[in-house]
């Protein structure tokens, strides 16, 4: 290097100029997302952190910030009203995360292994849901869950009455028509029916790429074995399906504790009967924006992380290392 | 796979499940009518669409068409400035979607082409960055809108946007994969610049995939929440969401024109899924899969 810029005439002024743009073009073609990540990500992050240790309401501007240390965290762990959105969170987590899983492992199954035809339409229909606007479909939901004039009373009413269905769905009959958005116990309820609804065809699909990474031999080969499909399920899928599975399970928790537009639309913005359906984010939301209290809904923001953090270490602990070791 | 399916699609009991076929009909049934119990709530919001508030409110509830669209629809108007705020979603998803697709392959393609100094750690942070969940900067976010002065603007929602991880992580992935580095060199010696070689090598290769990300860009910008519930608060700047929840808190809440409103919103996701249902699919899976 050294010995050809002595030796050969200086560099034309072009050919620099062509070394320069060559050595800054990959900086250059990062650079936006940084300094876009810069000032929306990063700087949020740290000064909602810096917000959190302050009473501050921005009606009266910036210069009324006042330092009060922890009290927006010790006010928050005796507030009921944050440990109600705390329980309603993971409620609502739980009982529209667990039966996503339970019903997307065996029609992944039944999909990929079950069946020849229409395997892309099917699918399709299962994920249609996940891409629509969740603020629509929750608008239809709330027509859906009507007391008087609703679908799902509606049906609901159709079995318990109808001759074929009545010996199963008879003991429905006397309480009837539910009142699902108005009545605390069905509140969330009727949420996780809507979310549960909105994402199991996202895990479909989640599964259904898992189940194509495994290798149909195993399959052929219990075949021989003379396996039955219910015993290939439980002991060629399942465990193999393993990583996905721990993969998934990871998504719904952080995206399920971070339920927003579902409950704020079913509960019509305000939590519903005595704050039934309000979950941490909607109770962030509106300590910031009805309430004004800036610090204390980025304390909360910071409390939700923690919990979104410890609930993905716990899960990690106790399904990561099985979940991993049989992905080699 | 077309080996296998000739191999074994034939004849009475599947070769390849070991199923006959009364067991399949069966599974085909179960699974048929999960997917008409998924694509109900659509069906039943076309139909509440054409219907008036007083036969939406009846027993049973219509699941027929009705003839009451286009008053549910001038009602929809009369409430709301609704094809501003259909124009206003279109257009900031549609600004979101071209800035994402320029920013994030030009990154991709320096992740996936270059080697440079930092690249990893570089690389590490926007994945990182993946993790952060958005509620965490909600606030501070409002805030640096308020301070720009960017409040009821549409570049409030399409700036922030540019900054797609997701979508810089994809092409990544997607140009690694089908763009040989040889081509790199090729265009050097022809005395093409870097972005040259990028503008005029790298995106016709990359064109499927970057139709993948902008189709997926342009349903996450349609359907944002949050993100307007905060920054738009005049009914002139709404999107589409936002307007639709006003809708909702109103004491005699029109249902017809509420659904008309919704069918709205859902219309154009229905017309892209329907073309690219398997692009879609598949850019959604490939980016939280490898994320």
């Amino acid at each position: 290097m050294a010995r050809t810029t002595t030796s050969a005439p200086p560099l034309a002024w072009s050919t620099r100029l062509d070394k320069f743009q060559r050595r800054i073009a990959p900086y250059l073609f990062i650079s936006p997302f940084f300094i876009l990540f810069a000032i929306f990500g990063l700087f949020p992050i740290v000064f909602s952190m810096y917000l959190s240790f302050q009473a501050w309401n921005p009606i009266q501007g910036l210069g009324t910030m006042r330092y009060i240390g922890l009290e927006n965290y010790i006010w928050l762990m005796d507030d009921p009203w944050f440990w109600r959105s705390i329980t309603n969170t993971l409620w609502i987590a739980f009982a529209a995360g667990v039966p996503q899983h339970l019903v997307a492992i065996p029609l992944a199954f039944a999909l990929s292994r079950g069946i020849q035809r229409f395997r892309h339409p099917l699918t399709a229909a299962y994920f249609l849901p996940y891409i629509t606007s969740a603020v629509a479909i929750s608008l239809v939901f709330q027509t859906i869950f009507g007391t008087q004039f609703g679908a799902l009373n509606h049906a609901l009413a159709h079995l318990a009455t109808a001759p074929w269905s009545a010996w199963l769905f008879g003991g429905l009959a006397e309480n009837l028509p539910v009142n699902w958005l108005g009545r605390a116990p069905y509140i969330k309820p009727a949420i996780s029916i809507l979310v549960w609804w909105q994402f199991f065809g996202f895990n479909v699909v989640l599964y259904a790429a898992g189940l194509a990474t495994i290798p149909k031999d195993y399959y052929e080969a219990a075949q021989i074995d003379g396996a039955s499909g219910f015993q290939s399920f439980m002991n060629i899928t399942l465990p193999l399906l393993r990583p996905m599975i721990f993969f998934a399970v990871t998504l719904t928790i952080i995206g399920n504790l971070q339920l927003f537009d579902q409950p704020f639309i079913l509960t019509g913005g305000d939590g519903g009967t005595s704050q039934a359906g309000m979950t941490v984010a909607m109770y962030l939301y509106r300590t910031g924006f009805e309430w004004l209290e800036m610090g204390t809904a980025a304390a909360i923001s910071w409390l939700l992380f923690v919990l979104i953090g410890t609930l993905t270490v716990i899960h990690f602990y106790f399904f990561g290392r099985s979940g991993l070791e049989t992905r080699d | 796979m077309r080996l296998r399916a000739s191999t074994s699609g034939r004849g009475g009991t599947d070769a390849r499940t070991g199923r006959n076929p009364v067991l399949s009909i069966v599974l085909y049934v179960v699974l048929i009518a999960l997917a008409l119990l998924t694509l109900f709530p659509f069906y039943w919001m076309f139909v509440l669409a054409t219907h008036s508030q007083g036969t939406i409110f009846s027993a049973p509830p219509p699941m027929w068409f009705g003839e009451f669209l286009e008053r549910n629809y001038t009602a929809l108007l009369g409430r709301l400035p609704f094809l501003r705020n259909i124009w206003n979603s279109f257009y900031i998803a549609l600004m979101a979607t071209v800035a994402t697709m320029f920013f994030a392959s030009l990154a991709g393609f320096a992740f996936a082409m270059y080697e440079f100094r930092f690249k990893r750690v570089l690389f590490g942070v926007l994945i990182g960055s993946l993790m952060i969940p958005p509620l965490l900067g909600i606030i501070p976010y409002y805030l640096i809108i308020q301070y720009l002065g960017w409040l009821n603007t549409p570049r409030a929602l399409w700036v922030p946007a540019m900054a797609s991880a997701f979508g810089i992580f994809l092409m990544r992935q997607y140009i690694a994969s089908s763009m040989p580095r040889d081509l790199l060199d090729a265009g050097r010696i022809d005395g093409a610049s870097e972005f040259r070689i990028y503008w005029n090598i790298a995106v016709p290769i990359i064109r499927p995939g970057l139709a993948t990300l902008g189709m997926l860009t342009f349903i996450g910008q349609w359907n944002n929440f949050l993100g307007p519930l905060v920054v738009l608060n005049q009914r002139e700047s709404y999107t589409i969401p936002v307007a639709l929840r006003t809708l909702q808190g109103q004491i005699q809440t029109d249902w017809g024109a509420v659904l008309t409103g919704t069918a709205l919103a859902v219309l154009p996701l229905l017309i892209i899924f329907v073309l690219a249902s398997r692009q879609v699919i598949e850019g959604l899976v490939a980016g939280s899969v490898k994320g």
